[in-house]
């Protein structure tokens, strides 16, 4: 499985991208695996203020619905439109194109609680 | 529980869920793949957990016409229908399919959930000169589906696979018939369970994609083909469900008889809908609320995103005024509520 180095992840599968005080959020590349085809995704709007360890989107596929947790808490300021008419993204580019939302970080200091890809490796067993 | 294909699940990538206390593959490849391989080719499916019972006996065929729905007397030998076993307030118990095997021998394919159920209430009404057996366990199954299916009959059996449905063929050990789930011609292998593993890999030589029960679903709602649990049940009767046609009320009696005949003068109460989404929309499951404007109409009994049409679709009761085709309604999905219509059965019409 890919585990990018540049990014933190939450147990709950999500990663985060963080640039200065914005991050960017996805599912693993482990996540989407697991969920296999998936045929929706409902990033959250624009404005929206997300916590952590709260949902924030969900993305479904033929089989189940399943929620998306944000990482981190703050303001929604970018959806992926690209995902919501292209679901498959988040299977065959999880990491890139298959992004769902980003967001103004209101608490960087949440971000210590994410695991480093080497935990996160751990985790998924390898 | 198990079926004797289990290690052949695991081998071929399947990923295992429950499916009412028997460990079966949900997918292997992918839902869409394997949905796609038996509408436009050939896939195969693991039916072992289903259940095989043997009547037999001078009076076998009259005492399942006094159980079952449908008129097994009327069976030539070599054939198959499809029937229900209702209880006395005519609702379903199962549903089934019946084959002929000989004059006076029959074999009984029931839902795997309820083997047990159905053996116990089919044991509890037999009769003098009828001998029943319950012998789900020795049987595995494969069910081949797909336009393709045809090349693999060949490559199994060496003769032409029958272009009727419902036909019986004698291929030695065990039984072929030209049933199926998925609304593909194809057919259906009971084998002794021991040789499943040797038919398991001669069907997969063959050319067919291992499928799980995840695209059985998918495959059977757009044929509008029920699940006996989601939407039949022993509170609705066949006629509520749209299964008259395989009710004859020409028989002297049979078991919910008087309760569907009742039914029919008074007027069926709700009837089972197919439902199309005709807006975007996630994808449908069951017990999803049906609206039409604020009044809760019922919920859905199955639902999916139809792989073959590309949008939401489903099954649900609604009442009887309320159930023509092009009547419209909504289903809720998380709070929000989508446009959908009551669509004429099935909802996948394979362009020919």
């Amino acid at each position: 499985m890919n585990v990018p180095e540049n990014l933190r992840y939450a147990e709950s599968h999500e990663w985060i991208l963080v640039e200065g005080d914005t991050g960017t959020v996805g599912i693993t590349d482990h996540a989407q695996a697991e969920l296999t085809d998936i045929v929706f995704a409902e990033p959250p709007a624009v404005g929206k203020s997300v916590k952590a360890g709260e949902v924030a989107a969900v993305v479904e596929s033929v089989k189940a619905a399943s929620d998306i947790y944000s990482p981190v808490s703050g303001e929604v300021i970018a959806r992926n439109e690209a995902v919501e008419g292209n679901p498959a993204l988040l299977n065959t580019d999880p990491f890139g194109a298959g992004w769902i939302y980003k967001v103004r970080l209101s608490d960087p200091a949440e971000l210590s609680a994410l695991k480093d890809p080497a935990a996160y490796k751990a985790q998924i067993g390898g | 529980m198990r079926t004797p294909l289990y290690d052949a699940h695991l081998a071929a990538g399947g990923r295992m869920v429950d499916f009412s206390g028997w460990e079966m593959p949900v997918q292997y490849s992918g839902i869409l793949h394997e949905h796609r391989a038996v509408r436009e080719n050939v896939g195969v499916f693991d039916i072992s957990h289903m259940g095989e019972f043997f009547v037999s006996g001078p009076r076998a065929a009259e005492w399942l016409d006094s159980l079952l729905t449908n008129h097994a007397a009327l069976l030539a030998v070599g054939q198959a229908h499809y029937s229900l076993l209702l209880n006395t307030r005519g609702g379903v118990i199962d549903d089934l399919i019946v084959y002929r095997l000989d004059h006076d021998e029959f074999l009984l394919v029931v839902n795997a959930a309820k083997i047990e159920e159905d053996a116990a209430w089919m044991k509890s009404r037999l009769i003098e000169g009828v001998t029943f057996e319950n012998r789900s366990a020795e049987f595995a199954a494969l069910a081949v589906q797909g336009p393709r299916s045809s090349d693999v009959f060949e490559k199994l059996f060496g003769s032409p696979m029958p272009a009727e449905r419902n036909r019986v063929s004698d291929v030695g050990e065990g039984f072929v018939v030209t049933t199926g789930y998925t609304g593909e011609k194809g057919f259906e292998w009971i084998v002794p369970a021991g040789g499943a593993g040797e038919a398991w890999s001669k069907v997969l030589a063959a050319g067919a994609l291992p499928c799980g029960l995840g695209a059985r679903d998918t495959l059977r709602l757009e044929m509008c083909y029920p699940l006996n649990g989601s939407d039949l049940s022993p509170d609705h009767s066949p006629l509520e469900s749209g299964l008259g046609f395989f009710v004859d009320f020409s028989k002297p009696d049979f078991v919910g008889k008087a309760a569907l005949v009742a039914q029919k003068a008074s007027g069926v109460p709700r009837r089972l809908c197919a439902l199309k989404v005709t807006e975007k929309s996630p994808p449908i499951r069951p017990h999803y609320g049906i609206f039409a404007g604020d009044i809760r109409l019922g919920e859905t009994t199955s639902g999916a995103l139809s792989p073959s049409l590309g949008c939401g679709i489903a099954m649900a009761y609604l009442p009887n005024e309320l159930s023509r085709p092009g009547q419209e309604v909504a289903i809720e999905v998380r709070g929000k509520q989508f446009r959908a219509c009551v669509h004429k059965k099935p909802l996948y019409l394979k362009a020919l």
